[in-house]
């Protein structure tokens, strides 16, 4: 078996605050081969963005007590000095932001904002860099890639800017995309373009992509594999139709209810009661049993651990599988306090 | 671009000249609502008789009233006088002619206030770099301190313990007064650094505190991350991508500053006996010689609206959000 592209074992990432030590990530294991997408879905604070903040050292230096192994082609990032990091950074591995108004330096030309990765990489000149700048633009679907190249991020809208942090990321032709909620800040039309550009681009170059979303409508369409978390812990792990048609997870369950879909009609949406936990003071049992409908008593105590389904699928839930599926009418009336 | 930049241009000198005319109005009314002395008396020699201060005011052109005397004023200023263009008139208290000492003095401040600028700058942007991107370090706490002992060191102290110091004491520097560039550049600077010094430790102590803040802010901005996740390097990442942004409100600052100083280095004009606008500005107030208060007036009043100007052409052109309107 090959090496594959990314592989993360065992991560732990925790912070110290005045509060108490937050376990933001805890024994996070995931693969991501070349030419696949991982979708990576939780609610906010469940860690998903946190995981691959660390993998590129981009959180706060000294902030983060990070455990665990992230292997680029086997190799250890983790143990990378940061100023070998930043050849890894931009030129190995993109990185694609949640919001393209603020992600863009707001006095920088776009195009310039492309060719100084190829200039600190590559060490291009000045023309050269703004070619393939240029050609970048033009490679995600940016009209007049010239003219766009001179003009600033005020100047573009929304999508536009989306397609520039996918240039800038893209333009040295990395291994790996990282998207990070790549079409939050987006609108509907366009968030189904982007995905679009971002699912072609690993088609057609190879890459492999990491695609984090707190909405498993966005990861279903473009994800080959998807990761569940919850309270910075994975709670499912498996192909896209594992995860879409036969999700194991009461909390997957519940995501997937809770989506708006045309054919249900009215009325038979499915909130998952309550909220997550603090990350300082994680309940003893599961995380997620205050708030699961199929909770046993074992829930409150013992913490699950990932259990494999099938070859291809694991999750981490003690109510034994028969037990667990939940239907719009196993939710009693009133649940929940939000 | 060309053409709305021109209007804007176009628009901004035709507010300036009409700043000019309230200030020097108000500064006029001003001067006759005061209980001043009466100009007339002082030129009319001892115990002068009524029909001798009847002409010292005819010459001077105190008899019109007041709205007259401002109106012949603006006149001699737009078209001149017998001491050339712009007409200034001459001083109450000396006679001598205001033009070509204004503009004597307005050399040796503007040579103040540039050096000082460059000097609280060079010192400013990186204590207050440093600090932010160390915060709450060693390095971060000395400077706030020290900072915080410029900001409230009197100027006059300050000034007069710096010559006690280099000049009496150690006898490096040569003392006070002005010596021109142009007659021995080695002199100019001997003479101007202590006023520099003197004049640039509370503005570079405030210099650094403002850029600090504005660059934390910056640092936790989402284009940073963006800039480190490039794999730029961190004196990229700072020198470049967070100072850029950090350093564009502190034109505006510099620009309010500067046009202060104009007319405000008083104390650090008197301390090291520099004759400057500002020095002349107190004399002329203190004095009630008019003429010497306007021209100064004058000039501040210009050079703030041109340096505002100027500051907004510079913002524009650093920060493409902004546009000429």
């Amino acid at each position: 078996m090959s090496t594959p592209l990314l592989e993360i074992r065992g991560l732990s990432v925790r912070f110290r605050t005045p509060d108490g030590v937050v376990c933001a990530v805890d024994q996070l294991s995931c693969v991501v081969e070349r030419g696949q997408t991982l979708g990576v879905v939780g609610e906010s604070g469940s860690g998903k963005s946190v995981t691959f903040l660390a993998a590129l050292q981009l959180l706060p230096p000294g902030a983060a007590e990070i455990e665990g192994q992230i292997l680029l082609n086997g190799e250890n990032l983790l143990t990378r000095a940061p100023a070998q990091m930043q050849a890894v950074r931009g030129a190995r591995i993109g990185m694609i932001f949640q919001d393209p108004m603020s992600a863009l330096h707001p006095l920088m030309r776009v195009g310039d904002q492309i060719a100084e990765i190829v200039r600190t990489h590559a060490g291009a000149s000045r023309a050269k860099a703004h070619a393939r700048a240029v050609a970048a633009l033009r490679s995600v679907g940016i009209p007049n890639p010239d003219t766009r190249a001179r003009q600033y991020p005020h100047e573009l809208s929304g999508g536009m800017r989306q397609r520039v942090i996918i240039a800038m990321a893209i333009v040295l032709e990395p291994e790996l995309i990282i998207a990070d909620e790549p079409t939050t800040a987006l609108d509907t039309t366009v968030e189904a373009q982007i995905l679009e550009l971002i699912d072609e681009l690993k088609v057609r170059r190879g890459i492999g992509v990491v695609l984090v979303s707190h909405s498993l409508a966005t990861i279903s369409s473009v994800a080959d594999t998807v990761i569940v978390m919850y309270a910075g812990r994975v709670v499912e792990y498996g192909t896209a139709s594992d995860i879409f048609s036969d999700p194991t997870h009461p909390y997957t369950q519940g995501l997937l209810s809770s989506i708006p879909t045309i054919d249900h009609g009215r009325g038979h949406l499915v909130p998952i009661p309550g909220s997550p936990p603090s990350l300082i003071d994680l309940p003893a049992g599961c995380s997620f049993a205050p708030r699961c409908v199929a909770r046993i008593e074992m829930c409150t105590t013992e913490r699950p651990t990932l259990t494999a389904r099938t070859p291809t699928h694991v999750d981490a839930c003690l109510v034994p599988p028969s037990a667990r599926r939940i239907t719009p009418a196993s939710v009693p009336a009133g649940t929940g306090d939000q | 671009m060309n053409h709305p930049m021109g209007r804007y241009l176009l628009k901004r000198l035709a507010w300036t000249i009409l700043v000019i005319l309230i200030v020097t109005f108000v500064t006029f009314v001003i001067f006759y609502v005061l209980p001043s002395g009466d100009p007339a008396l002082r030129f009319a020699g001892k115990q002068p008789t009524p029909q001798i201060l009847a002409q010292v005011r005819a010459d001077l052109g105190l008899d019109h009233n007041v709205v007259v005397q401002y109106l012949l004023y603006l006149k001699r200023l737009v078209l001149g006088d017998t001491y050339g263009w712009p007409g200034l008139g001459y001083s109450y208290s000396s006679g001598a002619a205001i033009a070509p000492q204004l503009w004597q003095r307005a050399l040796v401040t503007i040579q103040l206030i540039l050096g000082g600028a460059i000097l609280w700058l060079a010192i400013g942007i990186p204590v207050g770099v440093m600090s932010a991107v160390k915060a709450r370090s060693r390095f971060d706490r000395i400077s706030l301190v020290t900072g915080l002992v410029c900001m409230s060191t009197p100027v006059f102290w300050l000034g007069l313990l710096l010559l006690w110091l280099f000049w009496s004491t150690l006898g490096w520097l040569p003392g006070t007064g002005y010596v021109a560039f142009t007659t021995s550049p080695l002199n100019w600077a001997a003479h101007m650094v202590l006023p520099w010094i003197t004049l640039a430790l509370l503005f570079a102590a405030i210099y650094a505190r403002v850029i600090r803040s504005n660059m934390i802010d910056t640092l936790g901005a989402d284009y940073i991350r963006t800039a480190r996740a490039k794999g730029l390097t961190e004196r990229r990442v700072i020198g470049v991508h967070a100072l850029r942004a950090s350093l564009v409100p502190v034109i505006t600052l510099l620009a309010i500053d500067i046009g202060t100083l104009i007319g405000g280095t008083v104390i650090t004009e008197t301390v090291f006996n520099l004759q400057g606008l500002g020095s002349w500005i107190l004399q002329g107030a203190l004095n009630q010689d008019l003429p010497v208060t306007l021209a100064v007036t004058i000039v501040v009043t210009v050079v703030v609206t041109l340096l505002s100007l100027i500051a907004d052409i510079v913002y524009a052109y650093l920060d493409p959000r902004v546009r000429y309107k």
